[in-house]
């Protein structure tokens, strides 16, 4: 059982419930998630951390010393999901036409309770409403050199929900990750392995940038995200939070990325 | 037309320009230093472009990119006109960036260059400072050098698109404590506004509202602590910032 904050399709209102198996309880009823019409909880802007992964980043093996890159990251390296790539529980992520396959970035979200500046690590968790996951999808791209907006702000390219749980629910630095498409496990990993644990990668990033109320700061993508097709059933669970499903669609199918 | 978002008396209000005065929405006449200014626009999406200038790319050694390099920032960075932007104390190249924005007015998606125009609501100045002590070559120009807070003054002005007969052919012009420091033209843009349009549209929809920031020629100095700077684009109007501590 855990404490949610969701909203619906076609609403601007947030509401509280409480998530037992598959069953969303709210004022007094209960209801067949599966059957909501659930929205992206987002209210805010959603920040991407890049490399914040152990793994990720010694994949980058020595080429982080080398040209163009010269050094390793020091500060967060963040980027944006603006809001055209913003996209439901159970909505299609659209495949663009010229493409063939998408990198799927299985990301905790963490989700701003309060504006928060500067912060201590100490005191970083007080700023957090709660956890969401969130899908950053990517066209697959291997330089990270320049910002990848072209790659990674593609509509439809951010999945988000299905729900926050609040955060007196869950410990944000040691949850499992696994990644399933058409139902099979391809990814597991677990937040232990970020470089910058959550409270950390607050106090760093609101060290040069407020992070105001209904943000959603992601945690990183682990190493080799999985890549989905056209067609392809996508499916982010994160422990304690839940899972995040849509499947791929392509684009020419798709009317205003919906499909109707 | 031109259009301001400002605070007045304790409220938010939508105001016109008129004979050097803001009428507001509710019909009250006020003096410009009577008003606290906001961004002419509340941000949401807002894409900034580096090295769009081929001037400006040459004074930072790079060459001219042969694609836009386009990056993104976050509502937390803008200021309104008049407004104060913080210098950090550990910064040793701290340099503004005067740049046309450009404002869209409708959703936006696959556009044609030949088109790009019936989807400009106005314009207006931004002033994008940078950091140069924190760059970093991983998606460069990272968030750290160009989404900090306060560090993206924008206004005084929206100026409606009809207003500006050629918005590829205005002066800009940067003054640091009075005196002129970088002058240039956007008709030395490398990307054209209608090519950014075409481009961006090309891969992402664009929403009413979202801004692009066009690049800076060159003429970048450090600003101190105490710089009052003003960016200037002809018809319109100066956007004032002062460095803080």
């Amino acid at each position: 059982m855990s404490k949610v904050i969701f909203t619906f399709q076609g609403s601007h209102l947030f509401h509280d419930g409480e998530v037992r198996g598959n069953f969303l309880h709210y004022n007094g009823e209960s209801y067949e998630i599966n059957k909501l019409p659930l929205d992206a909880p987002v209210s805010g802007t959603i920040y991407g951390t890049l490399l914040n992964y152990k793994g990720a980043l010694s994949q980058m093996g020595n080429a982080v010393y080398e040209e163009p890159y010269n050094m390793p990251p020091e500060a967060p390296i963040l980027y944006i999901k603006p809001i055209n790539t913003i996209i439901g529980y159970g909505m299609p992520i659209p495949m663009p036409i010229d493409e063939t396959e998408l990198e799927i970035g299985a990301a905790l979200g963490i989700v701003i309770g309060r504006s928060a500046t500067k912060v201590s690590v100490t005191q970083a968790l007080d700023y957090v409403a709660g956890y969401t996951i969130v899908n950053d999808v990517s066209i697959p791209h291997k330089s990270i050199y320049r910002p990848a907006v072209k790659f990674k702000a593609r509509d439809g390219f951010c999945p988000v929900g299905p729900w926050i749980v609040h955060k007196e629910d869950i410990n944000p630095d040691s949850l499992h990750i696994k990644v399933f498409i058409n139902n099979e496990l391809k990814q597991e990993n677990t937040t232990g392995n970020l470089i910058r644990s959550v409270p950390k990668l607050l106090a760093d990033v609101t060290e040069f940038m407020t992070l105001s109320e209904g943000d959603i700061l992601l945690a990183g993508i682990p190493e080799n995200p999985p890549k989905a097709n056209a067609g392809d059933q996508v499916r982010i669970e994160i422990e304690g939070i839940g899972y995040l499903e849509n499947r791929v669609m392509k684009e020419d199918e798709l009317i205003a990325g919906v499909n109707i | 037309m031109k259009r301001a978002r400002i605070v007045y008396g304790g409220s938010i209000h939508h105001a016109k320009e008129h004979e050097g005065n803001l009428l507001l929405d509710n019909g009250t006449l006020v003096g410009e230093e009577e008003v606290v200014w906001l961004p002419p626009v509340e941000p949401k999406t807002v894409f900034a472009l580096g090295l769009n200038y081929a001037d400006h790319a040459s004074e930072l050694a790079f060459q001219a990119p042969s694609e836009p390099l386009v990056f993104l920032k976050g509502p937390n960075t803008f200021i309104g006109h008049k407004g104060q932007t913080v210098r950090p104390a550990d910064a040793t190249y701290m340099h503004y960036e005067c740049e046309l924005a450009v404002v869209i007015s409708k959703t936006a998606r696959k556009v044609k260059a030949e088109d790009a125009y019936n989807f400009v609501r106005g314009y207006t100045i931004a002033n994008d400072y940078a950091i140069r002590d924190y760059l970093e070559n991983y998606y460069r120009p990272n968030l750290r050098v160009k989404n900090r807070d306060t560090c993206t003054p924008i206004g005084p002005w929206l100026v409606d698109a009809e207003d500006i007969q050629n918005p590829m052919n205005l002066t800009l012009k940067t003054y640091v404590n009075g005196e002129l420091t970088q002058e240039g033209n956007t008709k030395d843009m490398i990307f054209s506004i209608p090519v950014l349009i075409e481009y961006l549209s090309s891969f992402m929809t664009l929403n009413a509202g979202d801004i692009i920031l066009t690049g800076t020629p060159k003429g970048s100095v450090d600003t101190p602590v105490g710089a009052q700077v003003i960016t200037e684009i002809e018809g319109l109007g100066r956007l004032a910032n002062t460095i803080v501590g």
